[in-house]
């Protein structure tokens, strides 16, 4: 059994204007220690996804069907008592701005005390002494002082490295990082990048690694998830799918990084933009922007148009596209008839 | 050249030997108080009443030329000044030291006034496309406006062509004039603000983190419009960016700064095959790149210093692996090596490095 199964999720959004499908059946599992990247650009909906695990979709947002298992037990119809003690306990959260999750008129020291303590029946000074440990973890200089230090004396990665501390606290199975290194400069982004690596290896701890980095995800992710207006379109193991994307979209992705291209040459494009959730296109979300929605024959193929599509397995991967579900069957009509 | 070459020589100016540098910037500084006015600084000390000002050191001393039609890519990390390097440049805030030469002429010192004509020649692309259009204006109004500034004598009519043909070469629908900015998504929006640079027909863009605040896909297309828009017009670049994948697809040259100095200035290539400064080359191994499996970065100690108490000597010493008691004690100066490249590195002239 998978330690967090995810089965047909879907969120939606009740807004004035009508229901907004914010996420469409998104599955995934994570085993123990894995680490899984989410992928996509703004809007494509993974911190949706990341949040709706903990139930943490404010309104007017809601879990309208679909499954989290976590060890087997069913977060989406746990009570919010039930929730709390799998909140920051077992699965915990780190956020991209990390002054916006510090509390800022409390010390480093009381706001980790305060989250040990709402969830084991310890005394401060055992509190304080995990927290002490903690911060050694992640290797900030001076932790004594930090203890009694406030958020605003101290740098952005000096915070993050807090941030990290504080989702270690409690030893979780599993951590959400919501694009953890966006707010953060190069040189400190590898350095929290390694850290986080190097802690959730040594802790065997599992990640969901949330960011629009490409190259973040193929460093530090076993497998990975790419999203689009609210789908998933392609997941399956990082490495494949970085060195030979299947999905129209993941290909424009990559090679319109700019290490793809030769220097000073026009960069590949994917034209137009996403579109907004509350007006879709017909069929395959991403074909009005996709190269590939005429057949080899060249003429269109409907479906594209039409009909959203399905996931086709492709080697070890899982791709929602009709040209992909094309060439696969056009190669098994192939090879049966040899 | 012969249309540069004429509007040089309507410049009230007297005409210098004309090198290649479209803009040299000598020995800038850029202090920003931290004290407040004159009576928030006033202290008490052993009974005395003191001044006691303190300053962010923005910048200090920084000497680049920029040539004509080349693209010079500013990288650093935040709070290193280039963001500065840019407004002073543009005028929009003034240096505390050191000059600003725009075709040999001094553009520093100038009045608001003196520098409407060169404003019209250098223009400047936001880093933030939410912030930097008028949300009140339609998009025909916010690119007429400037054309109404630099070009009082136009008709209507021209003024209607010209927008309509600057909105062509963004790739942006001339329909689309009589929405306002937030209908759009920020690719879109950065296109406009793009297309209001390029109205005037400029010859110098500064263009501060230009595609930091879009998405991958869409970050790709603009590129594409900048490198599209320098060809057409004979374009000079500087451009701001923490990003060096970035860079290093769209850099003639680069500089890489370090808390307000210059530590290397040398082309893309050469840059990006033989980084000499040793911070430069932490900065290049933090690059995530899709192809190894693992970080191999080098790793610095400590975090940048403030701006307030600059660092005694280099000002990179504290977290470089290669410093000795001199990179303590003398600042270094960019000294040029054999291949062009210049380094502002003890280590490497001594060639410890």
């Amino acid at each position: 059994m998978a330690l967090l199964e995810v089965s047909h999720l879907d969120v939606r959004f009740a807004l004035r204007q009508g229901e907004v499908r914010a996420l469409r059946d998104v599955n995934f599992t994570l085993e123990r220690g894995e680490r899984l990247g989410i992928v996509g650009e703004s809007g494509a909906g993974k911190s949706v996804a990341a949040f709706s695990l903990l139930n943490l979709i404010a309104k007017p947002g809601f879990i309208a069907g679909g499954s989290i298992k976590f060890e087997g037990k069913e977060l989406n119809s746990m009570s919010e008592r039930g929730l709390r003690k799998v909140r920051g306990n077992r699965i915990s959260m780190i956020f991209q701005d990390p002054m916006m999750t510090l509390n800022p008129v409390l010390s480093i020291g009381e706001q980790m005390v305060e989250c040990l303590k709402a969830h084991r029946r310890i005394s401060t000074k055992e509190a304080r002494a995990i927290a002490l440990d903690k911060l050694r973890q992640v290797q900030i200089p001076s932790p004594e002082k930090r203890l009694d230090q406030y958020p605003h004396e101290l740098s952005g990665g000096m915070r993050q490295r807090i941030i990290i501390a504080i989702a270690l606290l409690l030893d979780p199975d599993i951590i959400i990082a919501d694009e953890p290194t966006t707010a953060l400069d190069v040189t400190i982004q590898a350095e929290i990048m390694a850290l986080l690596l190097e802690l959730c290896e040594q802790h065997n701890v599992g990640l969901i690694l949330i960011t629009h980095d490409l190259g973040v995800v193929s460093q530090v992710t076993q497998r990975m998830l790419v999203m689009y207006a609210g789908r998933v379109i392609e997941q399956g193991p990082s490495r494949e799918i970085i060195n030979d994307p299947q999905h129209p979209y993941t290909q424009g992705l990559i090679n319109a990084l700019p290490q793809m291209a030769t220097p000073g040459e026009k960069l590949n494009q994917i034209r137009g933009s996403m579109p907004s959730l509350s007006n879709l296109p017909s069929g395959c979300a991403f074909h009005p922007r996709c190269d590939f929605i005429n057949r080899a024959d060249g003429q269109p193929r409907p479906a594209c148009t039409q009909q959203v599509p399905d996931f086709v397995e492709s080697g070890n991967c899982r791709v929602a596209c009709h040209m992909v579900a094309e060439m696969l069957e056009d190669r098994r009509l192939k090879e049966e008839t040899l | 050249m012969n249309a540069q070459a004429e509007t040089i020589a309507t410049m009230p100016t007297q005409n210098e030997a004309s090198n290649d540098s479209l803009l040299q910037i000598r020995g800038l500084k850029k202090r920003f108080s931290l004290s407040g006015d004159f009576l928030e600084q006033l202290r008490f000390k052993g009974g005395k009443l003191v001044r006691h000002q303190e300053f962010i050191h923005a910048i200090n001393g920084v000497n680049l030329d920029i040539k004509r039609g080349e693209a010079l890519c500013v990288v650093g990390e935040s709070g290193c000044g280039k963001s500065t390097v840019a407004r002073t440049v543009m005028g929009l805030i003034s240096p505390s030291e050191g000059e600003i030469r725009y075709d040999s002429q001094r553009i520093d010192d100038l009045s608001s006034k003196q520098l409407l004509p060169y404003r019209k020649r250098m223009q400047m692309i936001f880093q933030n496309p939410y912030a930097s259009l008028n949300p009140r204006m339609t998009i025909q109004q916010t690119l007429e406006e400037p054309l109404r500034l630099h070009h009082p004598d136009w008709n209507r009519q021209q003024i209607l062509d010209k927008v309509e043909e600057v909105m062509h070469s963004v790739g942006i629908d001339p329909d689309w004039g009589k929405r306002f900015g937030h209908e759009f998504s920020g690719g879109q929006r950065q296109r406009i603000a793009i297309a209001r640079a390029l109205a005037v027909d400029p010859e110098f863009i500064v263009a501060d983190e230009p595609i930091s605040a879009l998405d991958v896909s869409i970050q790709a297309q603009v590129l594409n419009l900048l490198m599209d828009a320098q060809r057409d017009r004979n374009l000079t670049y500087l451009f701001i960016t923490h990003d060096l994948a970035v860079v290093e697809h769209f850099g003639t040259r680069v500089a890489v700064m370090y808390l307000g100095t210059v530590c290397e200035v040398a082309t893309t290539a050469t840059l990006f095959a033989k980084p000499r400064h040793p911070y430069t080359q932490a900065l290049l191994s933090a690059i995530p790149r899709l192809e190894d499996d693992r970080p191999q970065h080098i790793r610095l100690s400590g975090e940048v210093p403030t701006p307030v108490n600059l660092p005694s000597g280099c000002v990179f010493h504290g977290r470089c692996p290669h410093a000795n008691a001199r990179c303590k004690q003398e600042i270094p100066a960019l000294k040029t090596q054999d291949d062009g490249t210049r380094v502002a590195c003890h280590a490497v002239e001594e060639g410890r490095l």
